[in-house]
């Protein structure tokens, strides 16, 4: 009985050291707040174009990745959980491929019949 | 965060410690707690709820032949008679990455034992949620009232409005559940379940400082999903 509370109490201490420190949420906390602020400008300065997606898109999944990474802890996690995590992810890339082709082809359809009249 | 060494056995890093734990014909995710990763396997199938919304409205704003409606007009505020684009959203996406942060740092005085931090803090988590969902809720009656529906809206093409009412209406609600948990929690730290190992509903699991992580892990998927919706339906 008095082994295993000392065993408690170390895996307790082991905790108490494995917390990050303070600094690195604040930061990335800040980075969220400076980052969430330039996605906004993007609209505010009504960028269009290829510029406008490029930096939405490059804003967003710097912001996805600093949460999930730092705030959800991945980048402490052993690669057995994290491989299980991110790898499904190209699941929905492939989905994204194939409802590009999809809506592309919707709405062709849609011109050559409701616009031009069919052949 | 699991830990490197479990047992006095050094863990190995990297890939070579995946394949380790993969084949080991023991747990395989080592040193992390079982709700921990269940929690991360809902989240990873709330994921792919998630993206088929945004991939359906990909699909559906892609082949409409009327124009979308102007995210930016549509969602703009009026103040001072002068119309600011996107204000509500941007003031949402601020007050949800605040809660966030509180969140991640009421896990770390959690795992700390820091009791009364730790409840402060989920509490302004909470209060940052509720700001949320009263905002989102101020949001919809603002479009419902200029005549926004499911079926039809007088910006554009009309599936805007049953795209608009499906994701942030799903995010609303996952925000909500949030919340009610938020308060839950509150009162367990502040009750000092996690000191006395109080068990929770439904389970023989000790209370422990690591349900904090797990909700975190909730509370941060929502705000996840949230940088998604503002980039892709409001932003684009």
């Amino acid at each position: 009985m008095e082994e295993t509370n000392k065993m408690e109490e170390t895996t307790k201490k082991d905790e108490q050291t494995s917390t990050q420190k303070i600094g690195i949420y604040l930061w990335i906390w800040l980075l969220l707040f400076v980052l969430s602020f330039f996605s906004y400008m993007v609209d505010w300065y009504q960028f269009q174009g290829m510029l406008r997606w490029s930096l939405i898109l490059f804003f967003m999944f710097l912001k996805a990745g600093l949460i999930m990474a730092f705030f959800m802890h991945l980048f402490w996690e052993r690669y057995a959980l994290v491989n299980v995590l991110l790898w499904p992810m190209t699941a929905i890339a492939c989905f994204i491929f194939l409802m590009t082709a999809e809506f592309k082809y919707t709405l062709f359809s849609r011109f050559f019949y409701f616009v031009v009249g069919g052949a | 965060m699991s830990e490197q060494k479990i047992d006095g056995f050094e863990l190995k890093p990297g890939f070579k410690g995946m394949a380790s734990d993969t084949g080991s014909d023991q747990t395989m995710f080592k040193g992390v707690h079982w709700g921990k990763a269940m929690m991360w396997i809902f989240l990873l199938s709330d994921t792919f709820v998630f993206s088929c919304f945004l991939i359906s409205y990909m699909k559906g704003r892609g082949s409409t032949i009327v124009d979308w409606p102007n995210t930016s007009e549509v969602f703009s505020l009026y103040v001072g008679g002068v119309p600011v684009p996107l204000l509500l959203i941007a003031i949402m996406t601020f007050v949800l990455i605040t809660s966030s942060g509180t969140m991640a740092l009421a896990v770390k005085y959690g795992y700390e034992k820091n009791r009364k931090m730790c409840g402060w803090l989920i509490l302004a988590t909470a209060v940052g949620g509720l700001t949320f969902v009263g905002m989102q809720v101020f949001e919809w009656s603002k479009l419902i009232h200029e005549g926004v529906r499911p079926w039809g809206n007088p910006f554009g093409a009309s599936q805007f409005g049953s795209f608009f009412f499906m994701i942030t209406g799903f995010h609303g609600f996952h925000v909500s559940i949030g919340v009610i948990f938020l308060f839950i929690y509150t009162y367990k730290v502040f009750a000092g379940h996690y000191e006395s190992k109080k068990r929770g509903w439904f389970t023989k699991m000790k209370g422990d400082y690591v349900e904090i992580e797990i909700l975190g892990l909730y509370w941060h998927f929502v705000d996840l999903v949230w940088v998604f919706i503002f980039a892709f339906f409001y932003l684009w």
